[in-house]
């Protein structure tokens, strides 16, 4: 397997960058993307419209927001599943605290602090306790969900000031365009650098490919991690915020299920579940491919449980796609060849 | 380099024809909005449920009589902001009404303002949202008439005499609490010969209100009848009566849906139950979403529309419309529901 994947690896790194990025799985996303804005506008009713684009970046902007710290976390071959329960834990922090009268920045400050927590008790769990990310995460979606709700019960937090609630809703200037995406922008490039050209971002991927051999070169394992979860924690925390004002109500199961679309999206924007693959473009493209499906989807009335079909499919479609083609391009370079047998690897 | 563009070239062709699958499903049921202002769309709590499919498939049965377009949304669970993204989108459709049941008073109220400021008109039923956000709630049945239909029921079977217990919900139940108030109201001014023995509660949990069901019985030997102002709580006070040897000596009644009791009222351990009719609720709704397109009615308190079957209605307080008194399913009815 190491074999295929160094082999492959090698191949790509010896095309031009411009090539690299033009026939990459990226830039299928990113032309699917392009493809179904294309179809829905020609074929489903009012989806050619500016308001199109508020709703959807109103809705995708918690999970854009969360899948850039997870699409790093992924490439070093872990997982983070509590994401939408820290946005639970985060949405109930910023409603109790408002509740008794703290204002909403400081309030948010703690809900950031809160998310910081989180993220760095999965981090230690991980790192220092040395436990596989998958469990680790798993107990705690179910202990910070709890959390949540047991400190609200059933019962939302639903008076905040109308001047944060608008902020969170309110669009830039006169675009159609939510001001949130300016958030997102700011953050997408932080974490594009610091995945794509910095040492640090090198070292991410270089844990995913093999954390023995990183370890081997240089690269602190266990510290990088313990600061990926942290930051996963922080901008989860962050999404809760939005996501409090954006809905004018703080409950304990806000978001639940959200994880999976995230960790959905990552993976359909090109990102291995195996570690030491991907790139962040591929994956806000991967985000606004599944939004903006869904959105012409319920514009054509296709009911839920139809759409929830259909992303599946495309999810895994794209996953066995990319298999089954990297599978035949093995078998043509080397006919009769053995390697041909571990697809997985070369996805 | 020739194998890896065809790699990208065959995934752009996967995506091509999921697109155009996924449109062309679409571009069928794509034109429900067209029909001009009586497009009327129902968005539940959450699909697959059968109480709101026998609710709105009332509301289709209503805009199918003056003509206008039935749809129906609503996300896969029963979340607020999956009920968000679809107000959005019916906003954008441009729909000339939504009949809501709330996941969250407040959550929808940006939503359903935005629909509103764009002409869409908002009727919620079963779960309202804060008076100020809709335009029109139908509600079910109002603590008065629940309270009087159950008293009413236990009095009927017992022959107006003879002591009774209610089995309840928990003991801090806000709903149930009031009702119980007004039976015992009601049962001093109009039946002085029953006696309320005790009022034993069973949490909401099936095993214990079966217990506190077998308790009572016991306790209490010359006990005629059981109200339980719960669903919960009514069948399994009917599943220890059905196996007991006290099945058909005492009689029990209460708040129920066909679908757990229809056991029970088939082989006669429950005479009849009450609680509204979903279907009514559906067709009201819609002719009050109707009334509403067509500028009847604002919702302001004393408006007055017709609703078809259900006869005439009059807007009360905070843009509240009552259902009417709940509805009785016994034997010879209980077969035309399933919810």
């Amino acid at each position: 397997m190491t074999g295929t994947t160094a082999a492959r690896t090698y191949r790509d790194y010896s095309q031009p960058l411009w090539r690299r990025l033009l026939i990459s799985r990226e830039a299928a996303v990113i032309g699917a993307l392009a493809l179904v804005i294309v179809v829905s506008m020609i074929s489903v009713r009012a989806f050619a419209q500016p308001i199109t684009i508020t709703y959807l970046f109103l809705d995708i902007a918690p999970i854009l927001l969360i899948a850039l710290p997870m699409t790093l976390v992924i490439i070093t071959g872990e997982i983070d599943l509590s994401v939408a329960s820290i946005v639970g834990l985060s949405s109930v922090t910023v409603g109790v605290l408002h509740q008794n009268g703290m204002p909403i920045p400081a309030a948010a400050l703690v809900a950031l602090l809160v998310g910081l927590i989180a993220g760095a008790i999965n981090g230690a769990l991980i790192t220092m306790v040395g436990l596989p990310s998958l469990a680790v995460t798993i107990g705690t979606l179910a202990l910070y969900r709890g959390l949540a709700v047991g400190l609200l019960g059933t019962t939302a937090v639903t008076e905040f000031n109308k001047f944060w609630t608008d902020i969170a809703k309110s669009k830039i200037g006169d675009t159609a365009i939510p001001s949130v995406v300016i958030l997102i922008v700011v953050l997408a490039l932080v974490f594009g650098i610091l995945l794509h050209f910095t040492t640090f971002g090198r070292g991410i991927f270089a844990i995913g490919l093999s954390p023995e051999a990183a370890r081997f070169s240089g690269v602190n394992v266990e510290r990088t991690k313990f600061i990926l979860f942290m930051l996963s924690g922080v901008v989860s925390a962050l999404a809760g915020i939005y996501y409090t004002l954006r809905f004018g109500s703080a409950r304990g199961d806000n978001a639940t299920g959200l994880e999976l679309s995230v960790i959905a999206a990552v993976l359909l924007g090109g990102v291995s579940i195996f570690g030491g693959r991907g790139a962040l473009p591929g994956v806000l493209a991967g985000v606004l491919l599944i939004g903006t499906l869904a959105s012409a989807l319920r514009l054509a009335n296709v009911t839920s449980d139809v759409i929830n079909v259909i992303t599946g499919t495309l999810l895994i479609a794209s996953v066995v796609g990319t298999s089954f083609l990297a599978w035949a391009r093995n078998k043509r370079a080397r006919p009769g060849g053995t390697r041909g047998n571990s697809p997985t690897a070369t996805g | 380099m020739f194998n890896s563009s065809k790699r990208a070239g065959a995934f752009a062709a996967l995506a091509v024809s999921f697109a155009l699958v996924a449109t062309g499903c679409a571009a069928t049921g794509g034109d429900s909005g067209d029909d001009g202002n009586l497009s009327i769309t129902f968005l539940p709590k959450n699909l697959g449920n059968a109480y709101f499919d026998t609710s709105d498939a009332g509301g289709e049965e209503a805009i199918a009589e003056f003509g206008g377009t039935y749809a129906e949304v609503g996300p896969a669970t029963g979340s607020p902001d999956g009920q968000v993204s679809y107000i959005n989108t019916l906003t954008q459709q441009g729909v000339g009404a939504i009949a809501l049941s709330a996941n969250d008073p407040s959550a929808l109220c940006d939503a359903i303002g935005e629909a509103r400021d764009a002409g869409v008109k908002v009727v919620t039923f079963d779960a309202d949202t804060s008076p100020d956000c809709r335009d029109l709630f139908i509600n079910q049945a109002d603590s008065a008439g629940i309270a009087k239909v159950q008293v009413d029921l236990i009095a009927e079977q017992i022959g107006d005499a003879g002591q009774i217990a209610i089995l309840s919900a928990t003991a801090n139940a806000t709903n149930q609490n009031a009702w119980i108030e007004l039976m015992k109201t009601e049962l001093a001014a109009n039946h002085p010969d029953i006696e309320l023995v005790e009022v034993v509660y069973g949490d909401d949990d099936d095993q214990t209100s079966f217990d506190k069901t077998a308790a009572l019985l016991q306790t209490y030997p010359e006990l005629k009848g059981i109200v339980s102002p719960t669903t919960v709580g009514i069948s399994a006070a009917a599943r220890y009566l059905q196996d007991s040897s006290f099945k058909g000596k005492v009689q029990l009644t209460g708040l129920g849906t066909p679908n757990q009791m229809r056991d029970f009222v088939n082989d006669g351990t429950v005479t009849a139950f009450a609680l509204w009719n979903p279907g009514d609720l559906g067709y009201l709704a819609a002719y009050g979403a109707k009334a509403l397109i067509e500028g009847d009615i604002t919702g302001a308190e004393g408006d007055e529309f017709d609703a078809g079957k259900l006869g005439s209605y009059t807007v009360g307080a905070d843009g509240t419309v009552l259902l009417g008194d709940p509805y009785t399913f016994n034997k010879e009815n209980i077969a035309d529901f399933d919810f």
